[in-house]
């Protein structure tokens, strides 16, 4: 059927190449989501849900309306939905939000395991994916290339967030928040309402970061399909030091280092996968480790933040 | 609730009468001969719909349903851990089960054992073949089929399909039973083409879609046009294979409708089967035995229908080793058999039938193999 070229070890590059812009795109859009709900002064552990109920609303609005477009705004009001309760929540006095986020996470994912019953075994029409390969006759390098709106759409939101904190009125505003409610509350600004709408539009793009999952890469809906992934974008938000330009290097880092354990199985290292598949991780890591202080706090940190304050 | 638990008195009478009649002949130490229906617990490590393992085992259990005095309770996910416990305790003492049936392999050490000495009157029977006589409890049992046969049978229409020679393998772990499975794959592929080769991915876990889709790309990607798998749900993997326009095996379930043009077959379980005979002999009272095992002969695997691509030629050759499997006269592992690493596993002129324990300790990769235990 496919005739595909002999590549030999080329394929490892390749299929890192490939695995950061597939495996990336959830990573990028529920660590930009949370960079800004992190940059109004709140932690949202609860995105792991919001992911998981994501993909599940996503895939199920495709299978039912035929529309993966659809599959996809809707994932992202039901991420907004789970950010709207973790914010009215929490604006409540003497709300610890990481305990409310581990127990939305979990409500989340229940939620979602419990809906979505009944849509684990249909086929849902998936998301197209834009065929940027076609001037290569190398089948391997078409399939790397044919990327996903989805993560065309977190990379235009990369430079717009990065804009919208440092460049807009609004943007001030949700750093004043994230930084001093004394300052925020002093200038006028209703700190509880900035968080919401920050909680909001964070749990929005995580949703349709789930939505990905579902409708494009793998591409169906099951119970292990997030394994994890939500929360892990989450730690990536600390590791970018909040700014979302490195929370986009973070997510193509982690994503590609995905890869390397079946790419290099692939081209014929057998040994250690175990140690390669854990290859993120150690990564991480060893990234935090060595760019840890134990005099000075985080540089980028909000200073409401209850984990860094 | 309550009025499932009360047992009336002429219930208690008759099973009195049958019980003694029975008592003598039976094996396992109780009978629940009373019990106007018999609860069967059924117990799933993940989705009972995932086109997978779970799948295969609710479709046995679906079967049962059917079956008149019999009741069947489950619980999915239920992760190998001392959840597995709870599940059980909850399924004996909230709804009467007196049959349990803990599918995944994980649950048997020490989960099921466990359970299975504080409650010696019930009856457990766990899927995977680690029963040992003398070793674990009487009123325990374990079932397992020879899937590889139906894999041999896979391997032969993969190696006619193949242009690129090139049989790709995403595995979970690198266990006897999987490593098992790539042997007979990649035997019954070379038996066509003795040049053909088989790259093997571990993911490294039963249920992983994302690393799993990595992992069929990666083979696509390396030029292997027919992909298997030995996952607990290869929905992903087929799925993923058939976007990238490869040829798909399936296994354990049929994952025919996800792929429509890639779908060569597919080795299945055939559990309906199995559990049916151990609902009949338990609810007859009879012994149940505490080691089942068997492939195509005795119907506990089968093989998934042909799909549109596996060639003419394929279907002839594969029927006829299938017959040949059906009269129980094929052996698989006939030596000489080479390891990938060069040894001589199996030397020429000896041979290791299915049923031979020895098969069941592997832990080798046969030549052409490409891939590390």
């Amino acid at each position: 059927m496919a005739t595909a070229a002999d590549l030999g070890f080329w394929t490892v590059p390749l299929a890192i190449f490939a695995g950061a812009i597939r495996v990336s795109t959830p990573f990028l859009l529920v660590s930009l989501g949370e960079c800004l709900t992190e940059r109004s002064g709140r932690i949202n552990l609860g995105l792991e849900g919001t992911l998981v109920m994501g993909a599940m609303s996503g895939y199920a609005v495709s299978y039912l309306s035929g529309s993966p477009w659809l599959g996809v705004l809707v994932a992202g009001l039901v991420g907004s939905l789970f950010g709207a309760v973790h914010a009215a929540i929490c604006n409540m006095p003497k709300v610890n939000d990481i305990a409310l986020g581990i127990a939305l996470m979990l409500f989340g994912t229940g939620l979602a395991f419990f809906l979505g019953k009944g849509f684990i075994q249909p086929k849902a029409p998936n998301l197209p994916a834009i065929p940027l390969g076609w001037w290569s006759d190398v089948e391997q390098i078409r399939s790397a290339l044919d990327i996903n709106v989805l993560f065309l759409f977190g990379l235009a939101m990369t430079p717009a967030i990065l804009f919208f904190l440092n460049r807009t009125r609004w943007g001030l505003v949700l750093r004043t928040v994230g930084d001093s409610e004394d300052a925020a509350r002093a200038a006028g600004f209703s700190v509880n309402r900035v968080r919401l709408f920050a909680t909001m539009a964070g749990g929005f793009l995580a949703g349709v970061g789930g939505s990905f999952l579902s409708l494009y890469y793998p591409g169906s809906w099951n119970e292990g399909l997030s394994s994890g992934q939500g929360i892990t974008a989450v730690a990536l938000v600390i590791f970018a030091r909040w700014n979302p330009l490195y929370c986009f290097y973070a997510s193509l880092l982690f994503g590609g280092a995905g890869a390397l354990g079946p790419a290099l199985q692939a081209v014929g290292i057998t040994h250690g996968y175990y140690l390669f598949n854990a290859a993120p991780y150690i990564l991480t890591l060893g990234i935090m480790i060595l760019a840890s202080s134990s005099t000075r706090r985080f540089s980028g940190a909000p200073g409401e933040l209850s984990v860094t304050r | 609730m309550a009025s499932k638990f009360t047992i009336d008195r002429r219930a208690v009478l008759r099973g009195i009468a049958a019980g003694g009649a029975l008592g003598a002949s039976a094996t396992l130490p109780f009978r629940p001969a009373f019990a106007k229906t018999t609860t069967v617990g059924f117990i799933y490590v993940g989705a009972r719909d995932d086109y997978g393992y779970n799948q295969a085992h609710a479709e046995g259990a679906a079967a049962l349903k059917s079956l008149p005095g019999i009741k069947v309770v489950e619980e999915e996910n239920v992760p190998e851990t001392v959840a597995v416990q709870k599940t059980m305790e909850s399924m004996i003492n909230l709804d009467g089960a007196t049959l349990l049936f803990p599918t995944s392999f994980g649950y048997f050490d020490p989960h099921m054992l466990k359970m299975a000495k504080k409650y010696p009157d019930l009856t457990f029977l766990h899927c995977g073949g680690l029963w040992t006589a003398g070793k674990h409890p009487k009123n325990t049992g374990s079932y397992f089929g020879y899937i590889d046969e139906a894999q041999y049978l896979s391997g032969i229409v993969a190696g006619y399909a193949s242009k690129s020679k090139k049989l790709g393998f995403v595995a979970a772990k690198p266990i006897p039973q999987v490593l098992r499975n790539i042997n007979s794959f990649t035997l019954g592929a070379q038996s066509v083409d003795p040049t053909i080769t088989c790259q093997v991915i571990f993911t490294g876990e039963w249920s992983m879609p994302v690393k799993e889709a990595e992992a069929t790309n990666s083979l696509a990607d390396q030029g292997v046009d027919v992909v298997t798998c030995h996952v607990d749900g290869p929905k992903v993997v087929v799925e993923t294979a058939e976007k990238r326009g490869l040829y798909t095996c399936g296994y354990h379930a049929s994952q025919a409708p996800l792929a429509p043009k890639g779908y060569l077959t597919g080795a299945e379980w055939n559990w309906s089967k199995v559990y049916t005979d151990y609902v009949n002999l338990f609810t007859a009272g009879k012994p149940i035995p505490n080691l089942v095992r068997g492939g195509l002969k005795e119907g506990i695997v089968k093989t998934s229908a042909y799909g549109p691509a596996a060639s003419a030629e394929a279907r002839k050759h594969a029927d006829a080793v299938k017959a040949k499997f059906m009269a129980g006269d094929m052996v698989i592992y006939k030596g000489p058999i080479e390891t990938n690493d060069g040894k001589t596993i199996v030397a020429a002129g000896t041979s290791h039938g299915q049923t031979d324990i020895w098969l069941e300790s592997m832990d080798w990769l046969v030549k052409g193999v490409i891939g590390g235990t």
